[in-house]
């Protein structure tokens, strides 16, 4: 597969085409956009969680084949995780997207290695997991409060 | 003077020769390819009269000096400047209008007073006038753009409190090309300092200092064929005779104690510590490619090739394209429907086209018309048709790629 194969990868293509929990989620325990400045795209993340459990997530806005595929196979990964577990395929995720390591039990997440090899890439590919992962942060500091 | 032959002129520029598959380079509104007279220059005073200027008492230095003024009366006369000393090297455009914003700005504008600019500007335009206005208490002011990529009502903008107009002579989005003259003398009616940045003018038109009578000027070397590092701040002379120094060092100054100090005359005072000195003299061999080939066969030439690309990009369905399609310099901002441009520019990088894609430092603009990016293809004196065609199949072939009719 030439590079620009592994980047494009028919798994990316088709969730691009068809995101996976491209919504809005009413009631949401948390709502956070994030950004690209670099290329100006914008996503905002949905959250809601039951017992420290991501029970639904979804997202919306504007970005590229790679940034709109993250997003959709993230949340495909992350429904049904704890914060503990989602952080630790984030770890992983992360890793992989700038180094290339696949890690274990990376599962469809692999199709995004090839992203790697575009560092101009890697921050399309990560905007929709740091938004996520802040998102959770903020409810953990929300839950702090009460 | 010469015929326009564009496979003489990218003959002499060594990005273009010898691949399998040449460089196809269409993002010329960040940055262009140099000839080789630019490098030999470059390459020459590094390795035959390095030295600094201003400064040595020997041969290598007295040459270098020379050079790095000579390549100031070129970049001069290319513009109409009656006086060579009204040219400030600077790092870039972006430098010499912090110049303006930092010395004249902070010195000359109070609370109440207006800074006029324009909704198409470059960041480099908006941020440097944003600091001035909240370190002075001066408001910032748009002059409004239609969708369009026009300005609108320019007129109702300027008015009694407006203290410095600033604004580009050429859209590095959609391409427009402002009227500056005419907004010029309406600005002074109500006595106000007008800056033109000509980053993106000055390559492919005439511009004229004498002409357009604006009081500064910013000017990019490496959007018209210098090296990077190196621009330059025309300003009246009067104006940089009573302006307050920049940045403050060695070359700048006249006299030095332990408390105060006085300041070198123009336009040394406003070039502290070591200016890029062979960055400076590439530019000066820059100038003298462009007026070779000459500025005026150039801007035809670009201008009959932006009306093709406009035709031949609109032939394809999905397409997109921003500005006013007829009337524009040789930079064309568009999007294709379902194909976002981040893919669009790395799946054209496989067919070795290098293209823009983002917001171009124009993030209002964008805002304008509702798109967080858009892909980018602008022309220089070096590109033909045949990389339009080259432009148009693989935009085709990308959206097959992406499969998304």
């Amino acid at each position: 597969m030439s590079e620009i194969q592994q980047l494009y990868q028919q798994l990316i293509l088709e969730h691009n085409r068809n995101p996976k929990n491209f919504k809005e989620i009413e009631h949401a325990d948390c709502k956070l956009e994030g950004y690209n400045p670099l290329c100006g795209d914008q996503i905002t993340i949905f959250l809601k969680l039951e017992n420290d459990v991501i029970s639904d997530i979804g997202f919306q806005g504007k970005g590229c084949a790679i940034s709109k595929a993250s997003a959709s196979i993230m949340t495909t990964m992350l429904k049904g995780k704890t914060k503990a577990e989602a952080a630790e395929i984030f770890n992983k995720f992360h890793k992989m997207v700038t180094d290339g390591t696949i890690g274990e039990n990376v599962g469809k997440l692999e199709v995004l290695a090839g992203v790697h090899k575009f560092p101009s890439r890697v921050k399309c590919a990560i905007l929709a997991w740091h938004t996520t992962m802040k998102a959770l942060d903020e409810i953990k500091a929300e839950d702090g409060k009460r | 003077m010469m015929n326009f032959d564009v496979e003489k002129i990218r003959a002499q520029f060594p990005m273009f020769a010898g691949k399998d598959k040449p460089l196809i380079y269409l993002d010329n509104a960040a940055t262009t390819q140099k000839p080789q007279s630019v490098i030999d220059a470059v390459t020459k005073y590094y390795s035959e009269y390095s030295a600094n200027v201003h400064r040595g008492i020997y041969a290598i230095s007295e040459k270098a000096t020379h050079e790095y003024e000579s390549a100031r009366t070129r970049i001069a006369k290319f513009i109409g400047a009656d006086f060579e000393k009204s040219i400030v090297f600077t790092r870039g455009a972006t430098e010499a209008i912090n110049l303006v914003a930092y010395a004249w700005a902070r010195h000359n504008l109070n609370p109440g007073d207006e800074i006029l600019i324009t909704e198409m500007e470059h960041h480099s335009n908006i941020i440097p006038w944003q600091l001035a206005a909240r370190d002075t208490g001066a408001t910032l002011r748009y002059i409004p753009i239609d969708e369009t990529g026009t300005l609108v009502e320019s007129e109702k903008y300027i008015n009694p409190k407006t203290k410095l107009f600033a604004i580009t002579q050429q859209s590095n989005v959609f391409g427009t090309t402002n009227p500056v003259k005419e907004l010029t003398e309406i600005a002074h009616s109500f006595g106000a300092k007008v800056l033109v940045d000509a980053a993106q003018a000055m390559p492919h038109l005439m511009v004229d200092v004498v002409d357009l009578d604006c009081d500064f000027l910013a000017i990019s070397g490496h959007k018209m064929l210098a090296p990077t590092g190196v621009g330059a701040l025309f300003a009246k002379q009067e104006i940089l005779e009573e302006m307050e120094p920049f940045l403050g060092g060695g070359e700048m100054i006249e006299q030095v104690t332990m408390e105060t100090a006085t300041w070198s005359e123009i336009p040394q005072k406003f070039e502290a510590g070591t200016p890029n000195i062979a960055q400076a003299i590439g530019f000066g061999a820059a100038v003298d490619f462009i007026n070779q080939i000459g500025i005026e066969k150039i801007k035809d030439y670009e201008g009959e090739m932006t009306r093709y690309a406009i035709a031949k990009l609109s032939e394809i369905s999905g397409m997109q394209i921003y500005g006013d399609l007829f009337c524009r310099g040789p930079v064309i901002s568009f999007n294709v429907s379902g194909v976002h441009s981040h893919d669009l520019a790395q799946l054209l990088d496989m067919e070795n086209i290098a293209i823009r894609a983002g917001h171009h430092c124009a993030q209002p603009i964008m805002r304008k018309l509702d798109v967080p990016a858009t892909a980018r293809a602008s022309f220089y004196l070096y590109n033909t048709k045949a990389e339009v065609d080259a432009l148009c199949e693989a935009i085709e072939k990308a959206k097959w790629f992406l499969a998304t009719d």
